[in-house]
C-alpha cells in the first residue's frame, strides 16, 4: 500500500480525483498531476515530479571537470549546446580563462541555433497537445534544417559535447554558410506559416487566451525566467542584463507579452525566435572565414609516427576525419592556449615525448584540469530560462559539488496554482507553453 | 496432418505480412531520445514510409511499445502496467542506450536496461539514435514479425 498523497488525504469526499500522467502524452512522460475535481472544474492540483531522476549532480562528483560534459548535454535534451555553454563558462570563470575571439562567436551561432530549435520543439509540442498537428509538422521540418547546421560542423544531432572547456570542439565545417542560409530561410518560412495557421485562430485563442495566466509578482516569487517571465512583461533576458559572450556587441530586441497567459507565451516565443534569427545573420556576417590550412604535401599519421621514432617531423599529418576541424594550425583560434585546459593537439600527442606527456597528463585521472579551490555562480540565457550552474571546488579533477540551476523547475512549480480552478482542458496547454524539460527539470 | 501444416504456413505468411505493414505504436517517452522519435516520426525520415505511422496514446489499441528514453526506478512500475495493458500480440523496441543498458547513467536512479522488467523484441542502441538507425531497427521488427510462428490453438501439441 503506498502512501496517500496530499490530495488523497485532503480531497471532500464528494469530488472526484483523476491521475493524469506520467504515460499521458500530453505530460512528456515525466510529470504525475493528480487533480481533484467537481464536474470537470480542477479543485485541487498536486504535481509529482521526479520520474526522470537521473542522479545527475551526484554522478558529477565522480567525474572529471572534463568527463561530466556529456551529462550537461542531456539536462534540456532540446538545446544541448546552451547547457554545455552553461557549464564551460562556468569553468572558465572558475579557472580565470578567455576564449578567442572567433570561438566566442561560434558559440553565440551555436546557442542561437539551439534557441530557436527548442522554441519550435516546445510550440510544436504544444500546438500539437491542443490538435494543431499541422504545426507539429511544420516546426519539426525547420528544425531538421537547423540541425544540419549543427551536425554539419558537430558531427551530432543533439548531444553533440561540442562547447568545450577554453573554447569549441573543432572549426566550422568548410559549408556552414550555405546550411545556414537554407535554415534560416526555412525557417522563417515556418514561422509565417505557424503565425497564419495560429495567431487568429479561434480555437487556439480559447484555449490559450486568458488561460494559465500568471502575475509579475507571482511570476517573480516562483523565481520564473526566461520567455515565461518575459510573458508577463518583464524584460529580464540574462543576454541583456549580464550579457556574456558578444552579446553587448550585438543587436537584438527582449520581446515581452502584456498577461502572462498561454497566448503570450507562445507568442513572446514567436518573437524570440525571430530575434534568435537575426542574431545568428549578425554572426554569420561577423565570424570570418577560416583561413585555409598551409599548403604542403601532407604525410599519413602511420608515416609520421613511424618517421618521429628516428626524429622530430615537420611535416604536416592528416587527420582523421573525427579530428577535421581541430588541426593544430586552426587551434589558436578555438580554445585558451595560455593554461592546459584544452585536449592537446594529435598531432603532437603521436610524434612528440612533450606532446604524448600533455596527453596523458590532461586526461590522467588526479591531474587533468584542476581549478582553484572555491565556488563559483555563473549562468547563461537557455531555452526557457536561466541556466546557471553552481559549482563547488576542492582543488582535485573532480568537483566537489555541483548544482544546476534548472528554469523549468521553477516553472513547474506554479503549474498547480495556475490551473486551479480552470477546467481539465486548460491543463495540456498550460502545461504545454511552459515548456518542461524532463532531463533539467528532474535533473 | 501434412494439410493442414500447409494450411498453417501459408497462413502464417499472410498474418505475419498483415502484421508487420499495420504497427501501431504507443510511444512511451520520457527523455532525450523522444528529440530524435519526433525527427523519426515526422516529415524528413517519416516512419509512415514503413507502415508505422500510426500513434495511438492506449496502450490498449497499440501493438508496438516503442519505449524511448531513460526509465528511472521511478518509472519502472509505469513502465510495467503499460505493457501489462497492452494486448497480444505485442512488441517491444527499446529505443536508445539507456532502454538497453542504462546507457551513461549507472547510478542508483536509472534501470540498467528495460529487459529487467518487460521482454524485448529489439534494441537500438544510441544516444540518442539517429532517425536512420529507428528506422533500421524497425525493419528488423518487421523481418521478425514476418517470420514469427504463430500459436494455433486447434494445432496438436507434440
Amino acid at each position: 500500500m503506498e502512501p496517500l498523497t496530499r490530495i488523497q488525504r485532503d480531497a471532500r469526499p464528494e469530488s472526484m480525483l483523476l491521475n493524469m500522467g506520467p504515460s499521458h502524452p500530453a505530460m512528456h512522460g515525466t510529470l504525475r498531476i493528480m487533480l481533484e475535481l467537481d464536474g470537470e472544474k480542477i479543485l485541487n492540483a498536486e504535481a509529482e515530479i521526479g520520474y526522470l531522476h537521473r542522479g545527475f549532480e551526484k554522478t558529477c562528483e565522480n567525474k572529471t571537470y572534463f568527463n561530466l560534459l556529456i551529462y550537461t548535454d542531456r539536462l534540456n535534451y532540446v538545446s544541448p549546446l546552451i547547457n554545455n555553454l552553461g557549464y564551460v563558462m562556468t569553468m572558465e570563470k572558475m579557472l580565470g580563462v578567455t576564449v578567442p575571439e572567433r570561438a566566442q562567436l561560434i558559440r553565440v551561432l551555436m546557442s542561437e541555433l539551439s534557441r530557436v530549435s527548442d522554441h519550435l520543439t516546445c510550440l510544436a509540442a504544444m500546438a500539437m497537445e491542443n490538435g494543431a498537428f499541422t504545426v507539429f509538422l511544420y516546426m519539426m521540418k525547420a528544425r531538421e534544417f537547423l540541425w544540419d547546421v549543427i551536425e554539419f560542423t558537430t558531427g551530432a544531432r543533439m548531444t553533440t559535447s561540442y562547447i568545450r572547456i577554453g573554447g569549441v570542439r573543432a572549426d566550422l565545417h568548410p559549408d556552414w554558410r550555405g546550411s545556414l542560409t537554407t535554415a534560416i530561410r526555412e525557417t522563417r518560412q515556418v514561422l509565417k506559416d505557424v503565425s497564419g495557421l495560429l495567431d487568429k485562430n479561434s480555437i487556439f485563442l480559447g484555449r490559450t487566451r486568458g488561460v494559465g495566466a500568471i502575475s509579475r509578482e507571482d511570476a517573480l516569487s516562483y523565481g520564473w525566467t526566461g520567455p515565461c517571465l518575459r510573458s508577463t512583461g518583464i524584460p529580464y533576458d540574462v543576454r541583456k542584463a549580464s550579457p556574456y559572450l558578444i552579446y553587448d556587441r550585438l543587436s537584438f530586441e527582449v520581446p515581452v507579452g502584456e498577461f502572462g497567459d498561454n497566448y503570450d507565451r507562445y507568442s513572446v516565443r514567436m518573437r524570440e525566435m525571430e530575434q534568435s534569427l537575426r542574431l545568428l545573420e549578425q554572426v554569420a556576417g561577423l565570424i570570418p572565414d577560416a583561413a585555409p590550412l598551409s599548403a604542403g604535401p601532407t604525410i599519413e599519421p602511420s608515416e609520421a609516427i613511424a618517421r618521429s621514432r628516428r626524429q622530430r617531423t615537420g611535416e604536416r599529418i592528416r587527420l582523421s576525419p573525427n579530428l577535421e576541424g581541430y588541426e593544430k594550425e586552426r587551434l589558436p583560434g578555438l580554445v585558451a592556449t595560455d593554461k592546459p585546459i584544452a585536449v592537446p593537439p594529435k598531432e603532437d600527442t603521436y610524434t612528440t615525448m612533450e606532446g604524448l606527456i600533455s596527453h596523458f597528463l590532461f586526461f590522467m585521472s588526479g591531474k587533468g584540469i584542476r581549478p582553484p579551490k572555491g565556488d563559483v555562480y555563473f549562468s547563461v540565457e537557455g531555452g526557457n530560462g536561466e541556466v546557471g550552474f553552481y559549482i563547488v571546488s576542492d582543488g582535485t579533477d573532480r568537483p566537489y559539488r555541483l548544482h544546476l540551476r534548472a528554469p523549468c523547475f521553477h516553472l513547474v512549480a506554479a503549474l498547480e496554482q495556475l490551473i486551479k480552478g480552470r477546467l481539465i482542458a486548460d491543463v495540456v496547454p498550460t502545461f504545454g507553453s511552459m515548456n518542461m524539460i524532463g532531463g533539467e527539470l528532474d535533473r | 496432418m501434412s494439410g493442414l501444416d500447409f494450411l498453417t504456413t501459408r497462413l502464417e505468411t499472410a498474418i505475419g505480412w498483415g502484421r508487420k505493414f499495420s504497427l501501431f505504436h504507443y510511444p512511451f517517452i520520457t527523455a532525450c531520445c523522444g528529440m530524435e522519435y519526433m525527427s523519426a516520426a515526422c516529415a524528413h525520415f517519416d516512419i509512415d514510409r514503413f507502415g508505422a505511422g500510426l500513434t495511438r496514446f492506449s496502450p490498449r489499441q497499440a501493438d508496438l511499445l516503442l519505449v524511448v528514453g531513460t526509465i528511472s526506478h521511478k518509472l519502472a512500475p509505469v513502465l510495467k502496467t503499460v505493457y501489462d495493458q497492452m494486448l497480444e500480440p505485442k512488441w517491444v523496441i527499446a529505443f536508445g542506450a539507456c532502454t538497453v543498458s542504462g546507457g551513461i547513467y549507472q547510478n542508483y536512479a536509472v534501470v540498467q536496461g528495460i529487459d529487467r522488467i518487460i521482454p524485448v523484441d529489439i534494441y537500438i542502441p544510441g544516444c540518442p539514435p539517429r532517425p536512420e538507425m529507428v528506422l533500421d531497427g524497425l525493419l528488423k521488427l518487421q523481418d521478425k514479425i514476418q517470420h514469427q510462428k504463430q500459436d494455433w490453438r486447434w494445432a496438436r501439441k507434440t
